[in-house]
């Protein structure tokens, strides 16, 4: 982002702090705007990232529908239709839910630079989580458009006609995009304890992806995996907003769903504050 | 020769030292390294939890036909998937250092790290493959030997052209960089399917522009003697060389366009 375009926002930060009442919702929408802004930047990146999910997304749909096909019609109640809307579905959110997640927090610790974002006068997290918001709001339609439009025209989609689920399945998304910044902000916070994180971020990438419903289906997995699944927040990522979109729960079920998600949404958050206030107390900056 | 090789040499063993030298993160690198190729696997176990034929092939099969895609690829990531870093090089102007080298800038890349870590995928690879070899009816020949054994080294050279081809886009395309990866993780991808559950252009883009399907769908088929799709004869099992040769010539050319379309980033 520019320098030019940054001022922009800095005077409603600014003033707010002048006036020494930090309106907080005011903070946190001038934060918002600045993530949303700084992902509007690169427009090229938004457009190969949209791409490669919708290679993936062509790859993915025909090897579902293919096992489909291969099962005799249908596999733990998904047809053939349905099999490749949830494939597609799932690239569709990769964006905005963020599945390969983000290391800017692990590496502002390593520099050192976390010591900026502990001197301003608002909650590091809560500044974090209102960019992302903002990065989620701006590539929930151009990377979330393609892959559906292209799923649309090669295989179909089989989506709901009443309006419910799709209201449902934002509130489920939004649920969703929050959930996955309040574990990538765990991981990130790993950095105040271990020098390297490589190892710790593939490792909660691979148990994230599969047991989110990412690669395939959670309800297709054996008892023993669904289990472990269930047991973990990931299922909230990716298979309960589409699950809820697709109408595949619907009523009390749905809403079930969604306060799982809140659930493990708080105590996420929650745990992210203690561990970064016990970070935070063992911080040592060199220099100045 | 040897004289020749030897700064490649120096700067190879100067990477693997430096790797080795912090055990615990390089402990946990090939831990991560392997759980991907468990995640890349349990995407077929699930799927055949629930079928018993996915294209022509069983599980036992399919097994096989993993195998052999992923260590292909993470042979190729191996020796050249940090190549995959060159927007970084371009963006900063680094790229220029290798420029003032007097060796070609393609090899000084390839040879400027070399992840030992992905070898805990090709641990997994291998792992699935001594387990589903036993597991298939193999006539066993000769020829069976080496249509395995080329199949595994022709299907590296394809993924490590892919990935020169991928490092020459970058140079018109520094930051959409993630395009790429729709031909090298995508092929990749691709390649540890049948191919015959895609419909007929996509593939067509596996088998022909990015030949996937040559690296272990065609000669799975061949090894297991069953009859592929119309259209595939089962000859073309042994064609993964000459795809190699063919993509290694388009990568080339497309490093040789880039280089020259590079400016340096005027630092």
């Amino acid at each position: 982002m520019s320098i030019a375009r940054l001022h922009r926002y800095r005077p409603t930060v600014r003033r707010s702090i002048r006036r020494g009442v930090m309106d907080p919702a005011r903070l946190f929408a001038a934060h918002v705007a600045m993530g949303f802004r700084r992902w509007s930047t690169y427009r090229l990146a938004m457009v190969a990232g949209a791409f490669t999910n919708t290679v993936f997304g062509l790859i993915k749909a025909y090897i579902t529908v293919g096992a489909i096909g291969a099962a005799g019609g249908t596999v733990a109640g998904y047809d053939a239709a349905t099999g490749a809307t949830y494939a597609w579905l799932a690239q569709a959110l990769i964006g905005p839910v963020a599945v390969f997640g983000w290391r800017e927090l692990a590496l502002r610790i390593r520099t050192g630079d976390i010591a900026v974002d502990l001197a301003r006068p608002v909650d590091p997290q809560l500044a974090f989580l209102a960019a992302d918001i903002g990065r989620a709001a701006y590539t929930f339609i151009p990377r979330g458009f393609p892959p559906l439009l292209v799923g649309a025209l090669v295989t179909g989609l089989a989506l709901p006609t009443t309006p419910l689920p799709y209201v449902l399945g934002l509130v489920s998304a939004m649920l969703a995009v929050v959930l996955s910044f309040a574990g990538w902000w765990l991981l990130n916070l790993a950095a105040f304890w271990l020098l390297d994180l490589r190892g710790a971020t593939t490792l909660y990438l691979v148990a994230s992806n599969v047991l989110s419903g990412m690669i395939v289906p959670v309800h297709w997995f054996p008892g023993w995996l669904w289990t472990v699944a269930s047991w973990t927040p990931f299922p909230s990522l990716i298979q309960t907003p589409i699950d809820v979109v697709m109408g595949h729960a619907t009523g009390t079920e749905a809403l079930g769903l969604i306060g799982t998600q809140a659930a493990w949404l708080a105590g996420l958050l929650i745990a992210g504050r203690l561990v970064f206030r016990a970070g935070a107390r063992r911080l040592v900056v060199q220099g100045g | 020769m040897a004289d020749r090789l030897r700064p490649y040499r120096v700067l190879l063993g100067s990477r693997i030292r430096s790797q080795t030298a912090y055990r615990r993160s390089f402990a946990m690198d090939v831990l991560g390294s392997m759980s991907i190729g468990v995640l890349e696997f349990a995407e077929v176990y699930v799927i055949f939890a629930n079928v018993d034929v996915l294209g022509e092939l069983d599980f036992a099969a399919a097994a096989l036909l993993f195998a052999v895609a992923n260590i292909a690829f993470s042979l190729a990531d191996l020796v050249i998937g940090h190549i995959d870093a060159i927007p970084t090089y371009l963006r900063e102007g680094t790229l220029d250092a290798f420029l003032l080298r007097p060796l070609p800038v393609l090899a000084q890349l390839v040879t400027s790290d070399i992840s030992l870590r992905r070898l805990g995928r090709t641990a997994i690879g291998g792992a699935v493959l001594a387990v589903a070899l036993p597991l298939n009816e193999i006539a066993w020949s000769p020829a069976k030997v080496l249509l395995l054994v080329t199949a595994i080294v022709a299907g590296a050279a394809i993924f490590a052209a892919l990935f020169v081809c991928a490092a020459a886009i970058q140079f018109w395309l520094v930051e959409g960089s993630e395009f790429a990866n729709s031909f090298t993780y995508g092929g990749s991808y691709a390649a540890e399917y049948p191919a015959s559950v895609f419909a007929l252009p996509v593939r067509i883009l596996f088998a022909f522009v990015v030949p996937a399907a040559f690296v272990a769908y065609l000669p799975t088929l061949a090894l297991l003697d069953i009859p592929g799709p119309p259209g595939l004869p089962s000859w073309l099992g042994w064609c993964g060389p000459l795809m190699a040769v063919a993509i290694w010539a388009v990568a080339l050319l497309g490093w040789r366009a880039g280089l020259r379309h590079y400016t340096g980033a005027g630092s």
